[in-house]
């Protein structure tokens, strides 16, 4: 099979499949052990995470179960975005459970299943994220990212201070 | 753009619009799923979902109030069907989101496919 960069560039689909839930679903040609590394080497999570938000300063991971993961970018704007979390289920290339926590809003702690399907060369990823109630979901969703809504948070900060 | 995309259930914050509130219950959502195959008369809503008929007029009325589903008359029976550009500010809500999961997940794709010809030009 020969690869070209970009051939499922812009496929992932989310839906929402309760009222706690987000699923992010999306195919890649490669095979489940080379995604499921993707999620869990620093080295590799440093090279993608960031998406096109920023740059990746910290990619910790402690990959058994108890062991502690955080993720940290700093964003185009130049602040902080940090995740970390936990993790509870450690099944290499299938399955991936963690806690998962935008340490801005500690409370709204989601639990992040991710699976990873081969089938004649695709894997499909599908990142389930719950959250403890309706409210921190839609404002996962309502946010864009984190990203997004550390910038909402920047550009209110500002607004107040223009306005005292 | 399959039905099931706007089957999403919303915020009931105080920005929301009438379609925000409309598509945040669960029965509505269910309806506009069905609809969303085909147009259908009441009767038909009530065998495909289970719910009674007083169920399922209630939920057309504020379905149609808010403009999500349109209805028209054919002799005395009347058809109910989806207006998609109705959930168009729902789905604008899940798209900024997904446009951010699709440029981190894209960059994703890349690294994998590095990794790939490296390991195929090894």
């Amino acid at each position: 099979m020969t690869n070209t960069i970009g051939n499922r560039h812009g496929s992932a689909v989310v839906t929402l499949p309760s009222d706690l839930e987000i699923l992010i679903t999306r195919e890649f040609d490669a095979p489940a052990e080379l995604v499921f590394d993707a999620w869990t080497k620093p080295e590799l999570v440093r090279r993608w995470w960031a998406g096109d938000r920023g740059v990746v300063t910290e990619a910790q991971v402690d990959l058994r179960i108890g062991g502690r993961w955080r993720w940290v970018m700093t964003a185009n704007g130049g602040f902080e975005v940090a995740f970390s979390g936990e993790y509870r289920e450690i099944d290499r290339p299938h399955r991936l459970v963690r806690t998962e926590v935008f340490e801005l809003f500690p409370d709204a702690e989601a639990i992040g299943t991710l699976t990873f399907e081969e089938s004649g060369g695709v894997t499909t990823l599908k990142i389930l994220a719950r959250y403890p109630s309706q409210e921190h979901r839609d404002a996962a969703i309502a946010s864009g990212m984190e990203g997004g809504l550390q910038t909402s948070l920047n550009e209110l900060e500002e607004l107040v201070r223009q306005s005292a | 753009m399959p039905i099931s995309t706007y089957n999403v259930c919303v915020a009931r914050t105080p920005t929301t619009t009438d379609v925000f509130n409309a598509v945040a219950e669960g029965s509505r959502r269910a309806l506009l799923d069905a609809l969303g195959v085909d147009e259908a008369t009441v009767g038909h809503l009530v065998d495909r979902l289970g719910l009674t008929q007083p169920q399922v007029s209630k939920h057309l009325a504020v379905l149609r109030a808010v403009g999500l589903v349109s209805v028209r008359a054919d002799g005395r029976r009347r058809w109910y069907r989806v207006n998609g550009p109705a959930l168009e500010p729902v789905f604008d809500w899940v798209r900024g989101f997904e446009s951010t999961w699709n440029t981190r997940l894209d960059r994703l794709d890349d690294v994998l496919v590095e990794l790939q010809t490296k390991e195929n030009s090894t």
